[in-house]
């Protein structure tokens, strides 16, 4: 809905939540539901109903639960049946500087030192309970600067200063996310600087309502914590699909010519172009697949990247269609060359219309209204479209392994048969059971794979951890490289032990390692562990999303029998492990 | 602007806020005559009412408004 897409109208927001959460709900969107408490230390009514509108907008619909005004640590630390039995399958606790006392001017710097220990003390006492009994993520607010400077500019150096307390402060909670997992702050610090803190932190709706925020404030709060539990559970966007001309550098490549592009260090014009392709070519590091879509011939294209001031190279992308298709066309076709959903990309393009197309013929795609040149990194970075919360080595690694797909590829037309092509591949799989050191990458599978995804469960950090723990449980995840390059962890399937039989959980694949026979290996490799289990039967369930056809009959393919099928499309089908097992993959070789 | 005109602006907010284009208010509307006024949809109402009006309540005006009558009388003042 694009009234909830960034930059939105916060008071149109406020005035019209009931008729926009009304709508939403209404939608045909296939919502993901989580149960999200929110725990304040003030008033925290419009925070939660703000979070539930974004939280619809992005596939999520939450099931809140809102502790008593500042109730926060109570909440927590003390008998609670009623969020016991909520069971949260998240944790948001809003606190801010209303929440803190400060030192007195003067006071010496080892009593500061003493009451921030005694604050941190007080807040970890709090997120280790929650660590030990919900077993979710938590996002922890950190402290936005106070009102007033008593001290002037010297109150952020002088210890008793209380800017220098909330920076001290915050410092801590940062080492402690550093040190956690499944532990993340909400930088309100940052948000509150961004948004203007006297309009952040209006006295009136402290004063008469207990909030510590101004209304029209709530809604940037309520965005920030939306992207980061949508992160969470994998709704980021994956690819920046972008335009040339007038988007990543200034000029038409094909009129002007690739020399007479405004880009590079010698122009104000060049420059922030190249601040821009700074920003975009920063992406890659955090795992955001690059591509082009452009309206130019494409020997046009590759010159202006190929200038020697584009900080961008043609390298950087995985795919470049410069050509006279529609944009919706292109964009569409590259989605289904990387085997992703059209709704994971984010189009920019200065043209409004061209966005205007790609908004009416790909839905779901993001398509900011990125204003001018000087706008375009504001306008994409405060959206946040890839809001990271578990960066992975895997992510840095992304775009290589997409182009080794994109070869792989090149390769596969050189061969008749596709064995061949396989074994050429010269596949080596890693088949185990979870190890710690993947177990970050294993949640972060299963909160991402949505085409081949057989039951779309989704696990927290801590629900892997459990299972990897538990042997009630056989689980595995697979690995698999060839000799274009790792594409690290790829696979995992999930099933718990229910007398002598295995009902399946889970079984998920990333889709950039489709039509690898590597399903094959890991269906081995579960034969194997539930035959030495002792378990006489496997059973599979499948479970229809708008996203996962692609599975539906994949549990045919593995050799089960369908036992049952309702009306919702609901599949169940049975393997017998009783019978001889002949290992199905012939292509990869195997490290158990 | 009348009366009339600013009653007519607000029963389009209160129908916003409320999410319930049948509802009317007049002079003697209080919370308790509005299904779900309560002191929370209150902090959206005043809100909504200062978008409106391009106007802002200070803290001692909020405190005191009694009825529906006495926030027109403020919205009068201000807008003139």
């Amino acid at each position: 809905m694009k009234e909830l897409e960034y930059p939105f109208d916060a008071r149109y927001l406020i005035k019209k939540k009931k008729s926009l959460k009304r709508q939403l709900l209404a939608s045909d969107t296939r919502f993901i539901d989580k149960k999200v408490a929110i725990l304040g230390g003030s008033t925290t009514h419009d925070i939660s109903a703000m979070i539930e509108l974004f939280l619809l907008n992005f596939g999520i619909r939450p099931e809140i639960y809102e502790s008593e005004y500042n109730q926060y640590w109570e909440d927590v630390m003390f008998d609670n049946p009623e969020l016991l039995e909520f069971k949260p399958d998240i944790i948001y606790i809003h606190t801010t500087n209303r929440n803190l006392t400060f030192p007195s001017i003067g006071t010496k710097e080892e009593d500061v030192k003493v009451m921030l220990e005694n604050d941190l003390n007080r807040f970890r006492a709090m997120w280790e309970k929650i660590d030990a009994t919900y077993h979710c993520p938590v996002i922890q607010n950190n402290f936005e600067f106070p009102p007033y400077r008593i001290l002037g500019n010297s109150d952020c150096y002088d210890v008793s200063g209380r800017t220098s307390y909330i920076n001290s402060l915050n410092a801590l909670f940062s080492q402690y996310a550093r040190d956690h997992k499944d532990f993340y702050i909400e930088d309100i610090q940052y948000l509150s600087a961004s948004y203007g803190l006297d309009a952040w932190a209006d006295p009136l709706y402290w004063h008469m309502y207990k909030y510590a925020l101004s209304m029209e404030a709530i809604p940037t709060l309520a965005y920030s914590v939306s992207c980061i539990i949508k992160s969470i559970y994998g709704k980021n966007k994956k690819v920046l699909t972008l335009d040339l001309d007038n988007t990543l550098w200034g000029g038409i490549v094909g009129d002007d010519g690739p020399e007479n592009l405004a880009i590079g260090q010698e122009t104000s014009m060049g420059q922030v172009y190249s601040e821009f392709q700074q920003y975009i070519k920063d992406h890659r590091d955090i795992g955001v697949i690059l591509t082009v879509d452009s309206k130019n011939d494409h020997e046009n294209a590759i010159a202006g990247l190929e200038h020697p001031d584009s900080t961008l190279s043609p390298d950087d992308f995985v795919v470049i269609k410069a050509n006279w298709d529609p944009k919706s066309k292109n964009l569409v076709d590259t989605a289904s060359e990387l085997n992703l959903l059209p709704e994971s990309f984010v189009f920019v393009d200065d043209n409004p219309a061209e966005r205007e197309i790609i908004r009416a013929q790909v839905p779901g795609a993001a398509v900011p209204e990125i204003g001018n040149v000087e706008d375009y990194i504001r306008a994409i970075d405060h959206a946040g479209y890839f809001e990271v919360t578990n960066l992975s080595a895997d992510d840095k690694k992304r775009n290589e392994m997409y182009k080794a797909n994109a070869q792989r590829a090149a390769l596969e037309a050189t061969f008749s048969d596709y064995g061949q092509y396989l074994d050429s591949l010269e596949m080596t799989g890693v088949i185990k059971s979870f190890e710690p050191v993947f177990l970050d990458r294993i949640a972060q599978l299963t909160n991402k794979s949505n085409q081949f995804n057989l039951t779309t469960k989704r696990y927290s950090r801590a629900d892997i951890e459990h299972v990897s723990e538990s042997d009630e449980y056989i689980d595995i995840y697979g690995k698999l490289i060839d000799k274009f390059g790792d594409n690290g962890v790829v696979s995992v399937v999930i099933g718990h032990i229910n007398g002598d039989v295995l009902d399946m959980d889970l079984w998920i694949m990333s889709c950039r390692v489709l039509k690898r026979d590597m399903e094959f290996a890991m269906m081995d490799g579960l034969v194997e562990r539930a035959k030495g289990a002792g378990l006489s039967r496997i059973i599979g369930y499948y479970y229809p999303t708008a996203k996962n056809n692609m599975v539906r009959d994949f549990y045919d393919r593995m050799g089960f029998t369908k036992v049952s099928e309702d009306a919702d499309g609901n599949t169940v089908w049975e393997f017998d492990l009783k019978k001889d097992y002949e290992n199905q993959n012939h292509h990869i070789k195997v490290n158990a | 602007m009348t009366r009339e005109e600013v009653y007519e602006r607000l029963n389009a907010v209160f129908a916003d806020v409320f999410d319930d284009d049948t509802l009317t208010v007049n002079d003697e509307t209080t919370a308790a005559d509005v299904d779900g006024w309560d002191s929370l949809v209150h902090i959206t109402l005043i809100d909504a009412v200062e978008e409106e009006f391009d106007i802002s309540f200070d803290m001692k005006t909020i405190v005191k408004l009694k009825n529906v009558g006495e926030m027109v009388d403020v919205i009068l003042e201000e807008v003139g």
